[in-house]
Formats: C-alpha cells, sequence, structure tokens
C-alpha cells in the first residue's frame, strides 16, 4: 500500500471538474450579486430591460452562489473526502460523472429560465417544477454515490465529515421534495399544492434549513475534513463532534417560523421557531470551538500559510452569524430587524465570511492535490486573496448592518401625532450611502475571485507544463 | 387545534429538548476525565486523529442555559401545542393593547379635526401638517410624494378631476375607493384597427394634433355610437361614472398616439383601494382636506 497512487485509486476526475467549475461559478454568482447591488445604488443598470431587472436577477444570484458555486464546493469536497477517510473508490464512476453533467445542466437551465422571468416565487426555490425533477434524479444519484462509498469503506468507523455530509444530503433531499409539491399548469408554471399560511411555513421550512443543511452542515463537513488535514493536527474533540452533530441537525428542522414572526402563522409555531433557535446557538458554536481548537497548537502556521487563514476566518464568521442568527430570531429583536437590510447582512455574513472563505481555503487546498502538485502556482495570491475576501465581507456586513438599524428605527419612529414619522422613500434614500459601501464591499470580494481563478489557471498549467517535459524528446 | 395534533406537538416539542438534555448529560457521563488530555479515540482517517476531550464547560452550561430559557418560554407563553402559557399573552392580544393605547393617546387629536368640515381644515396648519404625513405613508407610493400621479394614477394638484374634486367627492375616494373600467373598444365590440385609428385622431384633434382631417371627421362619427354614452356626447367626460374629459388633453394613461390607441384597444382598469377600514373615519377626514388643499386656487 506505501506506493498506493491517488491518482488511479481514487476517482479524482469529477473531483477536479466540480472544483473548477466551483471557481467559475463563484465568479458568475458573485458578479450577478455585484450586479444588483450597484442597481440598487445606480438603477439605470437594469438598461431598462426586463431579463436585466432586480427582480428576476436576484434569484439567478442566489441560486448562483448557493447551489452553483457552493454545491459544486460540496460535491467536489464530499466526494474527495468521502474517498480518502473511506479508503475507497467512489460508488461508481459512470454514476458521479452523471451527477456532474446533472448539475451542470441544472445550473444552466437556471440561468435560463430566471432572467426570462419562470419562477414558481418560492425563495431559493424559484425554479420550475421541470428542474425539480431533474433536481430530484440527480440528488438521488448523489445519494448513491455517497452512501454507496460509505457502504464500500475499509475502516469500521465513519468519519464526522461524512457525517454532516450525509445528514446534508438526506436532509436536502426532503426538503426540496415537499417544498416542490406542486401542481403543473404550463410546462414552465406550477403552483404550491399548500393554500396560504401553510406554503409560507413550508416555504420556510425548507428556506431555513437550505441555510441549516446544505450551507451549514454540508460546510461543516468540508470543515471537519480540511481544518485538521491543512493544521496537521488531531479534531479537538471527538465528544464534541457527536453533541453537536445529533443536537444541531435535530433542533435545526426546527427553527424555520422565525421566519415568520409577527405573521399570519399561529403564535404557538411562532414560539416554536423563537425557542428552537435560541437552543441552536450552542449546537452551532459546537462546530466552531471544535475547528478553532483544532488550531490551537498550530497558531503559528498562520503567519505563513493563508490557507489556514481562510479556515480561521470563516470559522469566526461562521460563530459571529451563528450567534446573530438566534438573537435576530427573539421576536422583540425581530421586531426591529424583520425586512430591513440587517438580514442581508447577516445572510452575507454567513455566505460570504463562513460558506466561500471556507470553500476557498478547502479548493486551495485541494486543487494542487488533484494536480499532483506540492502547492498552488503562488502563495502571495493567496495572501491577496484572502485580505480581499476579508475586506470585502466586512465592509459588505458593516454597511447592512448600518442600514438594517436605521431602516429599522426609521420605520417604527412616530410623531406626536401617532403618524409615521418617515415615509419609505425616506428610508430608502437614507440607505443610499450603505448601499454604495454594499456594492464596494462586493467587488472587493469578487476581486478576490478572480485572482483565485488566474492561481488556478496558472496551477492547471504548470501540470500541464510537467506533462509535456516528460514527453521523451526525439532527436 | 385538536387534541390529538395538540399532544403530537407537545410531544415533538420537549423530545426534541429533552433528547439534547439527555444528550448532554449522557455524553459528559461517560468522559474519561474532565480536562484536556492527548489521549485519541484511536481512529485514524487518512492520517486525521481524533482527541477525546472532554465538552468545554463553558459550552456545556450556555446549551444548559438556553435549555432552561427555552423551558421556560414554553411555560409562559403559546408555544407546546393548543396550551395558551401561564401570561396569557397572544400576539393579537397585544396587537389590540397598543391600538387602544394608541386610540386613547392620539384619538382626541383627530376627533378635534373631525369637528371642522374638509374646507374649513384645508386651511387648518396643523390638519394640513399631519394631512401631509398620512399622505407620505398612505398615498405617495402610487400618487408620489408630491401628488403629482404618475401614468395610470391621476394627479392630485391639477384640479382635473375624475370623480369630481368637491369634499364631499374626495372624501368618498379615499373612504370607499374607486373602480374605473374602460372597456375595450368601447361599447363596440367589432371595432377594427382603421377605426382606432379614425377614433385617435378624433381625440387628438381637441389638442390639434391630428393629422389627417378625414380620418378624424371618421373618428368623430364612431365616437357617437361607441364612446359617448360614458365620455358625453361633447367627449368632457362623466364625473358620476368617472369617465374622463377628453378634450383637455389630461391623459391618466398617456397622450401619445399610439398610448390613446393601446387605451381604446385594450382598454383600461384603474383601481383606487378603499381606506375607510385601514385609517378610519377621522384620518380619511384630515386626508381629504389635504388633498382638497393642494389643488386649491389652481
Amino acid at each position: 500500500m506505501s506506493t498506493v497512487n491517488n491518482q488511479t485509486t481514487y476517482n479524482y476526475k469529477v473531483v477536479r471538474q466540480f472544483a473548477i467549475m466551483t471557481v467559475v461559478w463563484g465568479i458568475v454568482g458573485m458578479a450577478a450579486g455585484v450586479l444588483i447591488a450597484s442597481q440598487l445604488v445606480w438603477p439605470e443598470l437594469n438598461f431598462d430591460t426586463a431579463w436585466l431587472s432586480f427582480g428576476r436577477l436576484r434569484p439567478l444570484h442566489t441560486n448562483a452562489v448557493i447551489f452553483a458555486f457552493g454545491g459544486s464546493a460540496l460535491f467536489a469536497t464530499s466526494f474527495y473526502v468521502v474517498q480518502r477517510t473511506c479508503q475507497a473508490r467512489l460508488f461508481s464512476d459512470s454514476l458521479a460523472s452523471f451527477v456532474f453533467w446533472g448539475w451542470q445542466l441544472v445550473i444552466v437551465l437556471a440561468a435560463i429560465t430566471l432572467p426570462l422571468g419562470f419562477t414558481s416565487a418560492k425563495e431559493y426555490a424559484e425554479l420550475e417544477w421541470p428542474i425539480d425533477i431533474l433536481i430530484t434524479i440527480v440528488w438521488v444519484a448523489y445519494a448513491v454515490v455517497f452512501f454507496g462509498t460509505i457502504m464500500k469503506r475499509k475502516a469500521k468507523h465513519i468519519y464526522v465529515a461524512n457525517w454532516f455530509f450525509g445528514a446534508f444530503i438526506i436532509t436536502v433531499a426532503v426538503l426540496h421534495i415537499v417544498n416542490n409539491l406542486e401542481i403543473p399548469v404550463t410546462l414552465w408554471k406550477s403552483y404550491s399544492i399548500y393554500p396560504g399560511t401553510i406554503d409560507a411555513m413550508v416555504q420556510w421550512w425548507y428556506g431555513h434549513n437550505a441555510v441549516g443543511f446544505f450551507l451549514t452542515a454540508g460546510f461543516l463537513g468540508i470543515m471537519y475534513y480540511f481544518v485538521p488535514k491543512q493544521a496537521g493536527r488531531p479534531v479537538y474533540s471527538y465528544r464534541l463532534s457527536i453533541v453537536h452533530f445529533w443536537a444541531l441537525i435535530s433542533i435545526y428542522v426546527w427553527a424555520g417560523s422565525h421566519h415568520l414572526h409577527y405573521s399570519a402563522l399561529p403564535d404557538w409555531a411562532q414560539s416554536a421557531g423563537m425557542v428552537m433557535s435560541l437552543i441552536l446557538l450552542a449546537p452551532s458554536w459546537g462546530g466552531m470551538i471544535n475547528g478553532m481548537m483544532t488550531l490551537s497548537g498550530a497558531w503559528d502556521k498562520l503567519r505563513t500559510d493563508p490557507i489556514l487563514r481562510f479556515l480561521v476566518v470563516s470559522l469566526s464568521f461562521y460563530g459571529m452569524s451563528t450567534f446573530e442568527g438566534p438573537m435576530m430570531a427573539i421576536k422583540t429583536v425581530n421586531a426591529l430587524s424583520h425586512n430591513t437590510d440587517w438580514t442581508v447582512g447577516h445572510v452575507h455574513s454567513g455566505a460570504l465570511g463562513w460558506v466561500a472563505m471556507v470553500s476557498i481555503g478547502a479548493m486551495y487546498h485541494l486543487i494542487p492535490k488533484l494536480y499532483n502538485l506540492n502547492g498552488m502556482y503562488s502563495t502571495s495570491l493567496i495572501n491577496v486573496h484572502f485580505w480581499l475576501a476579508t475586506i470585502g465581507t466586512v465592509l459588505y456586513i458593516a454597511a447592512m448592518w448600518v442600514n438594517g438599524i436605521m431602516q429599522g428605527l426609521m420605520w417604527r419612529a412616530i410623531n406626536d401625532d401617532g403618524t409615521l414619522t418617515y415615509s419609505f422613500v425616506e428610508s430608502l434614500e437614507a440607505s443610499h450611502a450603505g448601499y454604495l459601501v454594499r456594492a464596494i464591499g462586493g467587488a472587493v470580494f469578487l476581486a478576490g475571485m478572480l485572482i483565485m481563478a488566474y492561481n488556478v489557471w496558472m496551477t492547471v498549467r504548470i501540470k500541464e507544463a510537467q506533462a509535456l517535459d516528460n514527453v521523451p524528446q526525439t532527436a | 387545534m385538536s387534541s390529538f395534533w395538540s399532544a403530537w406537538i407537545i410531544i415533538i416539542s420537549l423530545g426534541s429538548v429533552f433528547g439534547c438534555w439527555w444528550l448532554l448529560f449522557a455524553t459528559r457521563k461517560s468522559q474519561k476525565s474532565n480536562t484536556e488530555t492527548e489521549e485519541t479515540t484511536g481512529h485514524v482517517y487518512d492520517g486525521i486523529e481524533e482527541y477525546d476531550n472532554p465538552l468545554p464547560k463553558w459550552w456545556f452550561y450556555m446549551f444548559l442555559g438556553t435549555i432552561f430559557f427555552g423551558l421556560a418560554y414554553y411555560a409562559l407563553y403559546p408555544g407546546l401545542g393548543s396550551y395558551k402559557g401561564l401570561l396569557g399573552w397572544s400576539s393579537t392580544g397585544q396587537w389590540e393593547e397598543e391600538v387602544a393605547e394608541a386610540d386613547a393617546k392620539y384619538g382626541p387629536i383627530f376627533e378635534a379635526f373631525a369637528m371642522k368640515s374638509v374646507e374649513e381644515l384645508s386651511t387648518d396648519e396643523a390638519a394640513l401638517k399631519v394631512g401631509q404625513r398620512l399622505f407620505a405613508n398612505n398615498c405617495s407610493l402610487c400618487h408620489g410624494s408630491t401628488a403629482r400621479g404618475s401614468l395610470g394614477f391621476p394627479n392630485l394638484t391639477d384640479g382635473d378631476w375624475l370623480y369630481g374634486g368637491n369634499a364631499d367627492a374626495i372624501k368618498q375616494s379615499i373612504a370607499h375607493g374607486r373602480n374605473g373600467n374602460m372597456p375595450a373598444k368601447g361599447l363596440n365590440p367589432a371595432m377594427s384597427k382603421s377605426d382606432i385609428t379614425d377614433l385617435t385622431n378624433y381625440l387628438l384633434s381637441f389638442s390639434n394634433r391630428a393629422e389627417d382631417k378625414a380620418s378624424s371627421e371618421r373618428g368623430a362619427e364612431m365616437f357617437q355610437t361607441a364612446c359617448s354614452a360614458c365620455h358625453g356626447a361633447d367627449a368632457k367626460g362623466m364625473q358620476a361614472m368617472g369617465a374622463p374629459d377628453l378634450t383637455d388633453n389630461v391623459w391618466l394613461y398617456g397622450g401619445t398616439p399610439s398610448m390613446i390607441m393601446q387605451t381604446i384597444e385594450f382598454g383600461r382598469a384603474g383601481v383606487m383601494p378603499a381606506h375607510n377600514e385601514l385609517l378610519g373615519d377621522e384620518k380619511v377626514h384630515v386626508l381629504a382636506a389635504y388633498i382638497y388643499s393642494l389643488s386649491q386656487g389652481k
């Protein structure tokens, strides 16, 4: 076994494909984000075209960053991690290849139908029914490949990263199917089978768990492999892994109703959303503690290793946004924050700070391994990317905090005659500066991604050059 | 909620909370040591080992604290099925209390305004200030912050009224809303494209914009059969029906030839929502005075 060739033992092809597409879709999704953020500063940027209007591009942005960028990162890492930690090749190469091409087709269909205005109008589940069916088929194939590989494992136990990937795969399947039960009217139009408030509750049960399982459990799976690997240290506490895993997956499914505070949802369901969101704080932080404490004893590496920096800072943002979330789920806090930019900022401290940063860190570790190289083309460019990503995220969320709290206060300000002090437009006008800062923050983050693309491109080219060097020269 | 569903909710809610409780204590109880050690679980996955460290104490107590908070909240507030909670709180009750409080505090201000007529209030500085604030939050979304309207939403400052500009008519529009309905092709469903062009030329002639005199004359004839029932034989409209004056060169849906043709061919449906239920009679009264004031002296 000492001369195992990873390239032939394991299926790295599908991992490489998804790893490259992570970078590509990251740039596409974030560029769409920068465009719509700029539209809120300069509305002319919709060019008076329906296809480029905010309402159509916003779901394109969210779907692209969550499912195209985040999804590709999860497929790449989960296929890599499950093979490495089970010491088994993927269950089926052809199914894995189907998962890759099927998922790319889903993304392309989304990129076509959403700007055309085809939408089921459910947040993060906007895609219409034919695409929903395709997603289901691809997802089942993914589950077969992943769990099939687990079944083939050489070790007796299953590594913690795979618990999280497994929970993410099963729960997302359930969420996707239940929330997208709809009656087709035409090829590109369907209606949800649920009425009124029930529809809203099912939607936010889905919506919050898209965050909880797609963007949290899945990425904790990434964290549990790449942090100890990059730090070269054992995971801090196996016990903590057990408690926070089971508590996280059993409590998260309750929290969705906090999106519907002060709505027509019955009081008991609103209370459940708030209580469970607060109890969720400790299970969420369990992952942060386990990641951070794994690094203790290796802190000196932070000075020289920008990949580790990405991972540590992602854990910090994870801890911050999983503290912020339960606070915003408290009804009295929610009364101020609801419908303001604070929510947008909260989502992005998770999306940019946690999800994107941990994915980027994992990709910088992963990509050289996939090409049999010792490291990326340029470490200093990784460092530049790190600072751009951090500064971009901080600008973004600080602007949204200021905007959000200001909007919440303006909307509730009352004159001595009981009328509202500010009209909506006045609060919008006051938000303009924050929107500008947010657009700049997003653009800075995107610039980092472009540097990453260059770095990845050059890394892959080194590999090609080496292959050429190895070709026997003829006289 | 039936007692079955109530019991179901209680069981799974408390089951989740106490499940976490059990998990915490069971895991803590089996700890080999209460301090950090270098001992691992013995598993190795792709070179990754795991320490068998205890649960961090502060984290353990924080987790317990949130569980206690959750249980206390469930005892005090509605959350466990149909159990109402010890405090008897409900979101509807809280809302009703807040409304009652606001009515007691601000009611007298509006009662005083209600004693005066709309015309009197329209010169009362204090009433106009309140009216302007109400307008900004309830009306400006459609009519614009300066009340000058936009395509499909009437200008309220120009003295040109669809349903009448006296105090009663304005108040009626705000309180009970209006439903404007221009049927496609008026009263003549068989109207052809060239008829529509003729009609458009006729309407343009009132502002001296008709380019084809013969067409305009044919349009005048068509107007009498298809349009005059609502807009009047002289095309000066009829406020009782909300049918606009077509001769004054004020166009709710655009006055270019193509927009006029579109209006005739496909019709228009304008909706002013009723505000009586939303704002109450006294606020509608003050709002009417503000809107009345906008077009005075025009």
